[in-house]
């Protein structure tokens, strides 16, 4: 596994502790044992997980088991993209968690569609028939 | 692919079915009412398929594909693995059948088995977590 997908991974599986954290203290607010304050944090528990967690683990396996590149690639797009995606996902979970940052959310998705667009970029000529990697 | 694998895989497949039949349900619920349970499930269908079927297959998927522990325990403390596929379907059972009683009936017994869900599917993901980490490293 590349120490890039290493990152990519280690950070998801945080977000995964960090969003299941914040879906059981919302569940438990259902059950009465908590107050309602904890619902603030539902774009975040999305956030984390959804981008936090799966995308961000889609990143780093794909860059890690997607054919070799038949040219060399620059290896700072993936940097970039792994910076982009965390800072997008914090963003847009501060910015969906207070109401008054609007614009810090909005600064989040750009982050996040940055990342998917390097991630994307990097990834497109590694998908290609068998016969290529092979050869 | 190891036994565990396999588990999570093919439970994975049978939340997508149970998530699409209370989509149907939920449906069909909108056009004309069939019970008022199903006015709360919202929140459980959605969990049914991002934690039963996705995130399950993603354990299940990273157990099997990931690099070995070590060549003599190649899957290294297993037993966490299972702890966390018995917490996260426990969790998400209780929670399919807690959450939307506790939206219709009114007792206590429903509040406290949401909590053990709670607990349960939270417990499931940090185990997974502590399970998984060691085996996330490069060549």
């Amino acid at each position: 596994m590349p120490r890039l997908s290493c990152w990519f991974i280690r950070f998801a599986l945080i977000h995964l502790v960090l969003g299941f954290t914040l879906g059981a203290l919302m569940l438990a607010q259902k059950a009465g044992a908590l107050g309602t304050a904890v619902w603030a944090f539902r774009v975040a528990h999305q956030e984390f997980l959804l981008a936090g967690f799966m995308l961000q683990l889609v990143f780093g396996v794909g860059f890690w088991i997607l054919p070799r590149p038949v040219h060399p690639q620059h290896g700072w797009p993936m940097v970039a993209a792994l910076i982009l995606i965390n800072a997008g996902v914090w963003l847009a979970a501060a910015g969906g968690t207070v109401p008054a940052w609007g614009g810090v959310a909005i600064l989040g998705r750009l982050s996040e569609t940055g990342a998917v667009g390097l991630f994307a970029s990097t990834i497109w000529p590694r998908v290609r028939p068998f016969q290529h990697a092979r050869g | 692919m190891p036994e565990l694998a396999r588990w999570y895989i093919k439970t994975s497949l049978v939340y997508l079915a149970a998530a699409l039949l209370v989509g149907v349900a939920l449906a069909v619920h909108r056009m004309t009412s069939l019970v008022p349970v199903l006015d709360f499930s919202g929140p459980a269908y959605i969990h049914l398929f991002v934690v039963g079927w996705l995130t399950q297959l993603i354990f299940g998927v990273a157990y099997w594909l990931f690099p070995r522990f070590s060549k003599a325990s190649p899957y290294g403390h297993e037993y966490l693995g299972w702890g966390a596929y018995v917490l996260l379907n426990a969790g998400l059972i209780l929670r399919a059948v807690a959450e939307p009683a506790t939206g219709v009936m009114y007792g206590k017994g429903w509040r406290v088995a949401l909590i053990g869900a709670a607990l349960c599917q939270w417990a499931a993901g940090l185990l997974f977590t502590v399970y998984i980490w060691p085996r996330v490293r490069a060549k």
